[in-house]
Order: C-alpha cells, then sequence, then structure tokens
C-alpha cells in the first residue's frame, strides 16, 4: 500500500512541510528531509523549484529563485534522493510545476520517482481533466498518487468529480490566494471547512495555505485530516537555517512551545 | 487541417488551460461567455462604434509606392499605426473592457512589457470608469519612462513585478497572482495572443477587424479580397493573429511571421521562439517557448520591447509547426536599417516591433505581381530613444 494511503489511516491529524529543493543550500534537501521526520512531521512536500511558479507567492517564488540560482535541477534532485528510503519512512511527495516534468518525460519523471520511492505530486498547474485523460495511467503503473487542490470557489460537483478520481487526500486550499498571503483564519475560511467536512467525501481533506503556528494549525484540522505549511517554514529556513528545523515543527505540533 | 481553434481549445496540439486550481473559475467564467458576449448585437454595436470613432477605424490599407518599386512587388500597409495610442493593441483591450462590463467586472488588471499594452488598457479603463492596476517588470519600469507617465496620467496604478527576472514574464505572473486573489470582482486583459483558453482566441478574434478590413479594402483596390502574402511581426503574436484571422483556412494566401532575432539566433541574446523554443507550458498554455533543458523559462532578448516574450502564442506555434506560415527572423540591426528606409520612403515611423516585418523584403523576394499586405502595427514614437541611440541622430 502507498505509504499516503498508510498514513491517513492514523488516527491523528496530519503534519505536513513543504520545502523548495535547493534552498537555502543546494544539498539541503536530505537533512531537511531527516530532521522534519525526526520531529514529528508525518508528510513532506519536496518543492521542485521553477523559475515562474504562478501560484506560489513571494516567499516561495524567492526560495525557487535562489535554489534554481545554488544549481538545482530535476536530475540534481533526483541523486540527491536515490538513498533517502534508507532513512526515511513517512510519505514523500514532489510538489512542482508541470513544465519542467514535461522537459524530463513524464514517463521517465514517474518511474524516477517509483525507483526513489516517492509516494505522490502535486502539479499546481495540471488540469483535472488532462491529467485524467493524458497521464492517469502513466502515474498509476508506477504507484504515484496525483493530489489534486479544491478552492473556496470550487463548485460542489466539481469537487464530487475531483473526488472521484482522487486517491489518497485533497488538497484544501483554505482561500482565494497564492502561496503565503495570509495567516490565520476568520469565520469565512471555518464555514468553508465545515461544508467540505459535510459532504462526506471519499478522501480526507489536508489544509493548506495560511497555516503558521499551532493556532492556525489547530484551527485547520478541526474540521480536516491534517495541515500543510509550506511559506512560514521557508520563512523559518530563512531567518534560522536548518539547524533549527526541530523547534519549528515542535511548535506547530505543541501550544506554548 | 485546421488553423483556428478546436472545440477544447487546442490549436493542433497547442493552447489548453494548464491552469492552478485557484484560477478555474475566472477562466471558466469566462470560457462559457466569450462567445456568447462577443455574438450579442448590443456587444457588437458598442465594439463597432467604439472601433470607429473612438479608435479610428477601419485604419487605412495604404499602397506604399516607393517602398514597392524599390522592392519590384506591390506592398500594402495595414496601417495599424494610426489607431489611437499608435498601435494594433486597442482593438483587444476595447472588446475586453467590454467584456468585463458584461460580466460584471469593475476591477481591471493587465501586464505589460514596454508599456503599450498597459496604457492601452488604462486608456479603456479611463474611457469606462474602471480601477485599472498594470503590472510591470521593474526593469521595465526604468526604461520605459514615457509609458509608465501616459498610464499614470490615465489613473492607472503602475505596480512593480520585483520577482524572477523583473520584466514581461514575471509582469504575467503577477497579474496571475492578483487574479487568484480576487477571483469575484477582476478582469484580467491579456495583451497578447497568449495564456490558457479561451485568452488566445478571444484576442484573436478582437483583433480579427484587421483581416476583415483587409479583406474589403484590397477588393476595392486591386478587386481581389486575398492577397499573396500576410507578413507581420511576432512576439505573443496579436497583431499577427489578427492580420492572418480571415486567411487562416485559405492556403493561397502565404502567412509570414517575424520573429526577432535580437543579436542574432546563435547569440544567446534572441528572442526567435520557433527556431530556439520546444514545446512546453508558459502561462497556462502549451506551446513553443524558450527554455534550459531542465524546463526553466529563459529571459529572450530584442531590440523591440514588444518582441521580446519568451513564449508565443498557441495559434502560431501551430502554425509554424504545420508549415502554414513561414517563420523569418531578424536581427536589430536589420529591423533598424527596415525603419529608416521606410521613414526615407513612405514618411512613416515605424515602431520596432513593425520595422522587423519590413525587413524582410531584404531578405525575401516577390514577384512584381504579387500582392503583400504587411501590418504595420505601431508607429515609432514610443522608439524615438532607441532610434536615436543606433543611428547616433
Amino acid at each position: 500500500m502507498n505509504r499516503i494511503n498508510q498514513k491517513i489511516k492514523e488516527d491523528k491529524k496530519l503534519l505536513s512541510i513543504y520545502f523548495t529543493s535547493g534552498y537555502p543550500n543546494l544539498d539541503d534537501t536530505a537533512t531537511i528531509i531527516q530532521n522534519l521526520e525526526e520531529n514529528g512531521v508525518d508528510m513532506i512536500e519536496i518543492g521542485l523549484p521553477f523559475s515562474d511558479p504562478l501560484a506560489d507567492g513571494p516567499t516561495i517564488q524567492a526560495s525557487s529563485t535562489q535554489a534554481l540560482k545554488n544549481g538545482m535541477t530535476t536530475e540534481v534532485l533526483f541523486n540527491q534522493l536515490k538513498d533517502i528510503r534508507k532513512t526515511v519512512n513517512i510519505p514523500l511527495i514532489i510538489m512542482g510545476y508541470f513544465n519542467p516534468m514535461l522537459q524530463y518525460g513524464i514517463e521517465a519523471f514517474c518511474k524516477k520517482c517509483q525507483d526513489i520511492g516517492i509516494d505522490g505530486l502535486i502539479i499546481p498547474d495540471l488540469p483535472v481533466d488532462v491529467y485524467n485523460e493524458q497521464y492517469k495511467s502513466i502515474f498509476e503503473t508506477y504507484g504515484l498518487i496525483n493530489i489534486f487542490l479544491i478552492t473556496p470557489q470550487t463548485s460542489v460537483e466539481r469537487i464530487r468529480f475531483i473526488d472521484s478520481i482522487s486517491n489518497g487526500f485533497i488538497y484544501m486550499v483554505s482561500s482565494a490566494s497564492v502561496t503565503g498571503s495570509q495567516y490565520g483564519f476568520g469565520a469565512i475560511q471555518t464555514n468553508y471547512f465545515k461544508r467540505i467536512e459535510k459532504m462526506n467525501l471519499n478522501n480526507p481533506q489536508i489544509v493548506g495555505f495560511g497555516i503558521s503556528n499551532n493556532d492556525t494549525f489547530m484551527q485547520a484540522t478541526q474540521h480536516a485530516k491534517g495541515a500543510i505549511i509550506g511559506s512560514a517554514f521557508i520563512k523559518h529556513l530563512t531567518n534560522k537555517g536548518v539547524d533549527k528545523i526541530g523547534y519549528f515543527a515542535k511548535s506547530i505540533l505543541k501550544p506554548n512551545y | 487541417m485546421s488553423y483556428n481553434i478546436n472545440k477544447k481549445g487546442y490549436y493542433g496540439k497547442f493552447g489548453g488551460a494548464f491552469i492552478p486550481e485557484m484560477l478555474y473559475p475566472n477562466v471558466e467564467e469566462l470560457r462559457q461567455n466569450y462567445i456568447k458576449v462577443m455574438a450579442e448585437p448590443d456587444f457588437q454595436r458598442e465594439f463597432n462604434l467604439l472601433l470607429k470613432d473612438y479608435v479610428g477605424r477601419p485604419s487605412p490599407l495604404y499602397f506604399a509606392k516607393r517602398l514597392s518599386d524599390k522592392y519590384n512587388t506591390k506592398i500594402y500597409l495595414k496601417r495599424e499605426d494610426l489607431n489611437h495610442t499608435g498601435a494594433h493593441k486597442i482593438n483587444n483591450t476595447i472588446g475586453q473592457i467590454l467584456m468585463a462590463k458584461r460580466l460584471g467586472k469593475h476591477r481591471i488588471i493587465a501586464e505589460t512589457g514596454a508599456g503599450q499594452h498597459g496604457v492601452a488598457t488604462a486608456t479603456v479603463c479611463a474611457l469606462m470608469g474602471l480601477e485599472c492596476i498594470v503590472y510591470m517588470g521593474e526593469i521595465d519600469i526604468a526604461r520605459q519612462a514615457p509609458n509608465v507617465a501616459r498610464m499614470k496620467m490615465l489613473g492607472a496604478t503602475v505596480v512593480p513585478a520585483l520577482s524572477g527576472s523583473r520584466t514581461l514574464k514575471d509582469a504575467t505572473n503577477e497579474a496571475i497572482r492578483d487574479w487568484i486573489n480576487n477571483p469575484v470582482d477582476t478582469h484580467y486583459i491579456i495583451g497578447s495572443v497568449v495564456g490558457p483558453h479561451p485568452y488566445p482566441d478571444m484576442v484573436a478574434r478582437f483583433q480579427s477587424v484587421v483581416s476583415e478590413e483587409i479583406q474589403w479594402q484590397l477588393k476595392e483596390q486591386e478587386g481581389t479580397s486575398k492577397p499573396d502574402y500576410v507578413v507581420a511581426c511576432v512576439g505573443g503574436g496579436s497583431n499577427a493573429a489578427g492580420a492572418y484571422y480571415h486567411f487562416l483556412e485559405d492556403t493561397n494566401v502565404n502567412l509570414i511571421a517575424v520573429e526577432a532575432a535580437g543579436l542574432g539566433v546563435d547569440s544567446g541574446e534572441s528572442a526567435a521562439t520557433s527556431v530556439l523554443g520546444r514545446e512546453g507550458i508558459i502561462h497556462g498554455s502549451k506551446t513553443l517557448l524558450m527554455q534550459t533543458k531542465d524546463g526553466q523559462i529563459t529571459e529572450p532578448y530584442s531590440i523591440s520591447a514588444g518582441l521580446d516574450y519568451p513564449g508565443v502564442g498557441p495559434m502560431h506555434a501551430h502554425l509554424y509547426t504545420s508549415g502554414r506560415a513561414e517563420f523569418i527572423s531578424i536581427t536589430d540591426d536589420e529591423a533598424m536599417a527596415a525603419g529608416l528606409k521606410l521613414c526615407k520612403l513612405e514618411g512613416i515611423i515605424p515602431a520596432i516591433e513593425s520595422s522587423h516585418a519590413l525587413a524582410i523584403f531584404e531578405k525575401k523576394t516577390f514577384n512584381p505581381n504579387d500582392i503583400v499586405v504587411l501590418s504595420l502595427s505601431g508607429r515609432g514614437d514610443k522608439d524615438l530613444e532607441t532610434y536615436i541611440n543606433h543611428f547616433k541622430l
């Protein structure tokens, strides 16, 4: 069974962390992943940097620009990850834009992911219908789960459709925004989380965008299976470097840490 | 083979809408409505009236006698340079502002490179009394000060794009991000036949007034509505899309697309996407684009700010790969010389974008009886400084 599916079965709220590979330093990838797992993080999204990340805000874009300057490429990332399963057991997801994957070759990319032990992919600019018609069978051949996003603007009909072709979880974007543009949730978001919770979807939802500390993590997971942190972690890496990852993870999972 | 868009939003294998889910409702609303809205008699009436009385259409189809004599063929110039705001860009912004109003949007965003599309957008926003925010790369803001001032005079807010390479592609990213953050009240006026479906088709339709006029104007002057050649420069490709539109399916009409070679296609400083690009995704569209081996989008170069886009509209990618259009690249120097030649021979100072199209007469020989229609997409006022520096005037 795919590690994502196993993880979803655990009776706990999940913390997933995103980081941009190649940032702050080119060779931090394995260190960051190992530290996150050791400190109780349930799942990791490894960002494959792109020159034009149009769903991301300034924090993740700046980290991507720096990562590319540092020399990160698809090939370099795969090399850095080739032994990662010797030390890491939690689900690993690669998150990236479609063009670099397309240039690598989708089948070659998926095969490499399987060889390494990647469990899933999040590709914000690969539309659901294109995936369904052209790529679904390739992803499945290599045991990869493709994660789709929903937003407060996604229609009920479309959510049902996305649920029907998902296997794993649904990435629930908390508000109409790019990444890192807001922190904290108001009544609008809470009502949206409740509305989705009441739909009783086949796939659990994990909330992303707007989570930065224990408060927002608790709020987000009150009506969802888990939460994803991206920009706040990148900011932490920028300010504190890779040495204080444990502190960051614990501060999310424990109140008043 | 068809050269128009298919029902799924593709030209051949190019096009589509490779957009994040956050943009889906915005783009879907437009996709469901654009053809219906454009077909409404009331929309058509208002669009055509504004094109006539505000833009100054029809733009003349001018037989350039001295230029024709020089190259021993029949050259007609489609004078988009005489439009209000000085280029073809306004045809699209008039159309899109009317579209935005009918979709109930009251906030307009746009990207701009050199500032021409930004000015054309700020102009129609002033005309309609709508809020206007234009994203422009920080580097472009510094080198296009007059157009920044124009946009401000017209009431627009110019927001610098500080990310990435801080030029047109990043301004486009910022505009897309703004749209993600403002999904309900905002319409994004894209300036070329690029971006996710339905933009390439919608913009081409608004620009198609150009080829529609060419047909009847040529009929009046030559007794035929079909030129032998239609020539246009291509950055993103909106003026070319407009000039080709009604001739796309008629293969007796030869289409020539002129790209900016910059310092030369092999120099590393070029914007000739058909030569240097590969299939990929840029700004939500599958098309040809300039990129690294790893699929990172690269920064193009041309002396002409309107041609240095790293991609090309999906229609043009299809016209290129299918062989329907002939693609020719012209260097900075060749374009500048051709621009100056038009000044001396016809008394017309062309935009440097259009000068690229004009330069093909030095590269390609036409028959004396060939009718060559060339889209003179813009006037050269905005480029005076570049001309001055280049020729040490």
